[in-house]
């Protein structure tokens, strides 16, 4: 029986279409993918990301053993501040991308991905270096309050004051009179807000939040739009666009790597691939002729197969056709020029840069 | 949702109106209300055969492609070239403008399984159960 967030019976009275994802029964859409996604981008949405796992360590060994288990330096995040990174393996192959909250030294947050909830836990709390590591997936409810309105809107319920916390830093504080983890970050390239609250919170924090918004146009915004919007900001997406087979570096993150911050899992296999040479790398293309491009199509080189698509679509905002794919090396370069086979049709397709989409000033 | 009366229905959800030897062939307003927003069509051309029970195209929303089956068989004889441009329209006017295929077809007989609008809607109901 798949899991519900607490505001299930919320999205269920709102219309939302509800479909299965990664064991959770979730809203993929309200309004329509397009009608969210274009809020989001111009005024403001609300997603329900209470599906998301909540990992914390704590103690006097809760840095040094995060550290060496996560590929960023959180040596470079301040307390208050949040960091985006991978766990990985000893031979470099990603458990998942996370994003880790620095409460303190002895205190961080780290944020996974649903589907991974259980697999993080095991996988931290078996190389806890001494931490205290406690799954808390099921105490958090999150919701995401995206877009360029998002400040306005968040600000009429706290008295916190939001232009004071920067792009992926975080604060404690009120909001509707529910203690909430105030963080500026997201997965759709907007600016916005992630809250974290008491799970039994959720229903109030959501019905609040929506009634501040009406004046700016708020929009419930479910599944589809919330991947139409990564993947406009080649936001990477565990499980489609890499999985425990792929290292950091092949899915193009090699900026969250920091391979000379000292120990951590997966370095070393890192350090010899990236002097080795990888043998493949995940890229940005737009397609130059019609189609639309899926996971799974098959990346094309002199008519034979050479790699995979991993994500892709039809952008609403662009309206062209986007994706991510493995490609050789040879091909990663922009401008690389290959195909894809969409259904036994060859489409032309170009390496570009990303993100795709540029967010308006 | 409507299903109009003068249409006949297929369990995949495609409806075709029938004008003599020819049969006007689109998707019923549960289909494209199941898909969400229709942002690509491929459609067969003038003068491609079709099968009955056979895909003769796709329609895909953001998220999903799904198959396009024919009602009847025989050859395309129109194509509604504007969804390319615009396969929104299908959305907003599944049963005339968001027509996508016309097929002369030989066989009458073939017309004859498939289901009018009181059964399609009776199958939708048990689909759903």
């Amino acid at each position: 029986m798949a899991q519900r967030t607490p505001l299930y019976d919320v999205h269920v009275r709102a219309g939302a279409r509800i479909v299965e994802f990664a064991g959770w029964q979730m809203p993929v859409q309200y309004e329509g993918i397009l009608a969210e996604h274009g809020a989001v981008r111009e005024r403001v949405g609300l997603f329900d990301v209470s599906h998301m796992g909540e990992v914390v360590f704590r103690g006097p060994k809760a840095f040094e053993a995060l550290q060496r288990l996560f590929t960023n330096d959180l040596g470079r995040c301040a307390d208050g501040q949040a960091q985006y990174g991978c766990l990985c393996r000893e031979e470099g192959g990603i458990v998942d991308d996370v994003v880790v909250y620095r409460r303190a030294v002895d205190d961080l947050l780290v944020c996974v991905n649903a589907a991974n909830r259980q697999k993080d836990y095991d996988w931290l709390q078996g190389h806890a270096f001494g931490a205290d590591v406690a799954n808390e997936s099921d105490a958090w409810s999150q919701l995401a309050l995206q877009g360029p309105r998002a400040a306005e809107v968040l600000q009429k319920l706290t008295s916190v004051r939001l232009s004071s916390i920067g792009t992926y830093r975080f604060t404690n504080g009120e909001v509707a009179g529910l203690t909430c983890l105030i963080a500026r970050t997201g997965y759709t390239g907007e600016d916005g807000f992630e809250l974290f609250s008491a799970s039994e919170q959720a229903p109030k924090l959501w019905t609040a939040l929506m009634d501040a918004g009406r004046a700016a146009g708020i929009q419930p915004c479910g599944l589809g739009a919330r991947d139409s919007l990564r993947l406009e900001m080649a936001y990477r997406l565990y499980g489609s666009d890499m999985d425990d087979t792929t290292t950091p570096l092949e899915a193009g993150l090699s900026w969250v790597v920091k391979l000379d911050k000292g120990e951590f899992m997966g370095r070393q296999a890192m350090q010899k691939q990236k002097e080795a040479g990888l043998s493949k790398k995940l890229v940005g293309f737009t397609l130059t002729e019609p189609g639309i491009p899926r996971h799974s199509h098959a990346v094309l080189q002199e008519g034979k197969p050479v790699g995979a698509v991993t994500s892709g679509t039809k952008s609403p905002s662009l309206g062209t056709s986007i994706g991510l794919a493995y490609v050789p090396p040879g091909l990663a370069a922009e401008g690389s020029t290959f195909a894809v086979d969409i259904r036994g049709r060859a489409a032309a397709a170009k390496v570009v840069k990303t993100p795709f989409y540029a967010k308006k000033k | 949702m409507t299903f109009p009366d003068d249409l006949k229905y297929t369990k995949e959800h495609e409806w075709c109106r029938i004008k003599g030897n020819r049969a006007v062939v689109g998707i019923t307003d549960h289909a494209q209300n199941q898909l969400g927003d229709i942002v690509y069509v491929e459609l067969p051309e003038v003068g491609d055969s079709v099968k009955k029970g056979e895909s003769f195209g796709v329609v895909e929303s953001t998220k999903a492609v799904s198959e396009l089956f024919s009602p009847v068989s025989g050859k395309v004889v129109e194509v509604n070239d504007p969804l390319s441009d615009a396969p929104e329209t299908i959305n907003e006017d599944a049963y005339e403008e968001g027509w996508m295929i016309q097929v002369e077809f030989g066989d009458a007989k073939e017309t004859d399984e498939l289901m009018d609008a009181a059964a399609y809607k009776k199958f939708l109901e048990e689909e759903t159960e």
